[in-house]
């Protein structure tokens, strides 16, 4: 209140408690204590409309099943939307990395060289995405839209439109570590979360996500201060892929077949988790718990629909809602607080 | 010897962007303990120039010498390395990203495996702000967001951000747009303690005064060319003033130039 009491605080002698300071920590989280409460909000929600869904475990047990499939995709979006390029490509790339996964383990019975060739097929994905956004300098939304045609067609020319029984894989070591349980809980569920520390260190921790936030936020200045931009969006496009196709082993494997149709119906609930999560639609912000929180929230909003007794197809339309209406709140919020 | 070679020299350089020649067969230098002001109209090739020294835009032709010696393939990364920094004229700030990530842009302080020291950033931070910026007030943290700030002190992390890399070469893009006069006041202070440091400084400013001020050697550039280079010392203000006006109408001067070759080193 006086000058007397200010000037102390100016020549603080420890600056780390700067950091400490209570109005700063809710200045710097407010975006994600704002997801929590919004959150907690839709459960409260949900728990008063539909209270036999929403108070019984086996609801949480479908989440916990379900919302990985496409939250471990939702995860790398999430950096590469931040770093202001976006990839909507990746549901057919989960069925292109699946057609590897089929034809590697029909071949040699090896599920684990499966799994191996379906990374490194939606890697090599993602590389193609990458490589001709950044060296041929086409925006990402109209090549990737191409590519989610042209990876699709490519699966069913590849595969000839069949399905495959995935029911051999069951006793196999990959099989259980990848969609088994472990003390009753599914580990798709816990790949989710290695994926979301992995995330969040990336992304918060490292140099990596250093130069993510700034190439998003205005790639000039990245190149101005010698960030190899090129390189880190094309290796954003690498680990969408590869992500990509991880998720796609884990749909084709919990239900123990592999539909050429895998990966389609992932496309809304993912960017529509990220966009939920508080991730800038103009890149350079964005938050993995703000993701992971969204993706609960999608799948919540997906029961939620069935639970109230509407149809599925009710599903696609609240979910591209969702988007509409989040990325415009997040647009005019960070208009008026500037 | 080792002192008359010029801490950065170009030799014929020229530099052409799809139809426009921006720079053509440019010789400077700078020597060391030296500031260079370059002026020139807008146009005239300065960006274009200081975006060739900081390894950001590749000459078509020419050498880039650094101590004497040429260095091909520079890139920002390199040009670092050599010890140049630069303040650019469009601040080269991330504006949604904290003061301590934009004092670190490029090179944060990390481990061996790339991941980062938030605290000691944070901790050098604060530091700075407190001894080299001037900033008191308990409003502006390290945890502040850029585009929260003004104009001034945008300039003012873009300017300590330069200086804490322990450059050799600083290059200053119209440093002073946008500051107030007392801002204006502790930039020209600073451009001092470069070269009492020994460093050696690049500025490109609009306003003679500081040029004239600051400058030991002043470098015309107009459409592309070293139009003429000037010892502000033996020359009056008005005399510059007269100078830069000739040379932006038709292109040179009639008073002649006061050094006939770069040859840099004059201190």
């Amino acid at each position: 209140m006086t000058p007397v009491t200010a000037a102390p605080e100016a020549i603080r002698p420890d600056p780390g408690s700067e950091n400490r300071d209570i109005r700063g920590f809710f200045r710097r989280y407010a975006g994600q204590a704002g997801i929590t409460v919004a959150f907690l909000l839709l459960w409260l929600l949900f728990v008063l409309f539909a209270p036999d869904t929403f108070l019984s475990g086996r609801i949480y047990a479908a989440f916990a099943a379900t919302v990985p499939m496409f939250a471990i995709v939702a995860i790398p979006l999430t950096l590469m939307i931040v770093a202001g390029e976006i990839d909507l490509s990746f549901p057919s790339t989960m069925g292109l990395g699946m057609v590897g996964f089929v034809l590697v383990w029909e071949a040699t019975g090896n599920v684990s060289l499966g799994v191996l060739a379906a990374l490194v097929i939606g890697a090599a994905a993602g590389l193609f995405n990458g490589l001709i956004v950044v060296y041929v300098n086409v925006p990402a939304l109209v090549v990737t839209i191409g590519t989610l045609f042209v990876f699709r067609g490519l699966e069913l020319v590849i595969i000839g439109g069949r399905n495959v029984s995935l029911v051999a894989t069951r006793a196999s070591l990959p099989h259980r570590l990848l969609v088994g349980e472990l003390a009753g809980i599914p580990t798709q569920l816990l790949w989710l979360l290695v994926v979301a520390v992995i995330g969040w260190v990336f992304l918060n921790r490292h140099r990596f996500g250093a130069a993510v936030y700034v190439i998003g936020d205005n790639r000039d200045t990245a190149d101005l201060m010698g960030i190899h931009s090129g390189l880190i969006r094309i290796l954003l496009f690498v680990i969408v892929g590869v992500a990509a196709a991880f998720a796609g082993i884990l749909s084709s494997l919990f239900i123990d077949s592999f539909f050429p149709t895998v990966g389609e119906g992932q496309l809304l609930p993912a960017l529509a988790a990220v966009f939920v999560g508080g991730t800038s639609v103009f890149g350079g912000k964005g938050t993995i718990y703000g993701t992971v929180l969204g993706a609960f929230m999608i799948g919540a909003i997906a029961a939620g629909i069935i639970a109230a007794g509407l149809t599925g197809f009710y599903t696609e339309f609240v979910f591209g809602l969702v988007i509409v209406v989040s990325v415009s709140v997040h647009a005019i919020v960070q208009r008026r607080v500037g | 010897m080792q002192a008359t070679v010029p801490r950065l020299e170009l030799r014929a350089v020229s530099k052409r962007f799809a139809d426009i020649q921006a720079l053509t067969k440019i010789d400077f230098s700078l020597g060391r303990n030296e500031i260079v002001g370059l002026i020139g109209d807008n146009g005239a090739g300065k960006s274009t120039l200081i975006k060739l020294i900081t390894g950001y835009h590749t000459p078509d032709e020419g050498e880039i010498l650094f101590n004497g010696t040429p260095v091909t393939h520079l890139t920002v990364d390199a040009a670092r390395a050599l010890g140049v920094e630069t303040v650019y004229q469009e601040r080269a700030l991330a504006d949604q990203q904290t003061l301590w990530r934009n004092i670190f842009i490029g090179r944060e302080l990390s481990t061996s495996l790339g991941f980062l020291r938030v605290r000691e950033m944070r901790r050098e931070t604060q530091k700075l702000m407190v001894d080299a910026m001037g900033f008191t007030s308990t409003a502006i943290t390290p945890d502040s967001i850029i585009k929260t700030l003004s104009g001034g002190e945008k300039q003012g992390i873009a300017i300590v951000r330069a200086l804490h890399f322990d450059a050799d070469v600083v290059i200053l893009d119209e440093p002073a747009m946008g500051l107030s006069v007392k801002e204006t006041d502790k930039l020209l202070e600073f451009v001092r303690a470069v070269r009492s440091a020994g460093k050696s400084a690049i500025l490109i400013d609009h306003n003679i005064f500081h040029v004239y001020q600051l400058a030991d050697r002043v470098v015309v550039l107009d459409r592309g060319i070293v139009a003429g280079e000037f010892i502000p010392k033996q020359h009056s203000i008005a005399e510059l003033m007269e100078i830069m006006r000739q040379i932006a109408e038709t292109g040179s001067t009639s008073l002649g130039r006061d050094i006939a070759s770069s040859n840099g080193d004059i201190s």
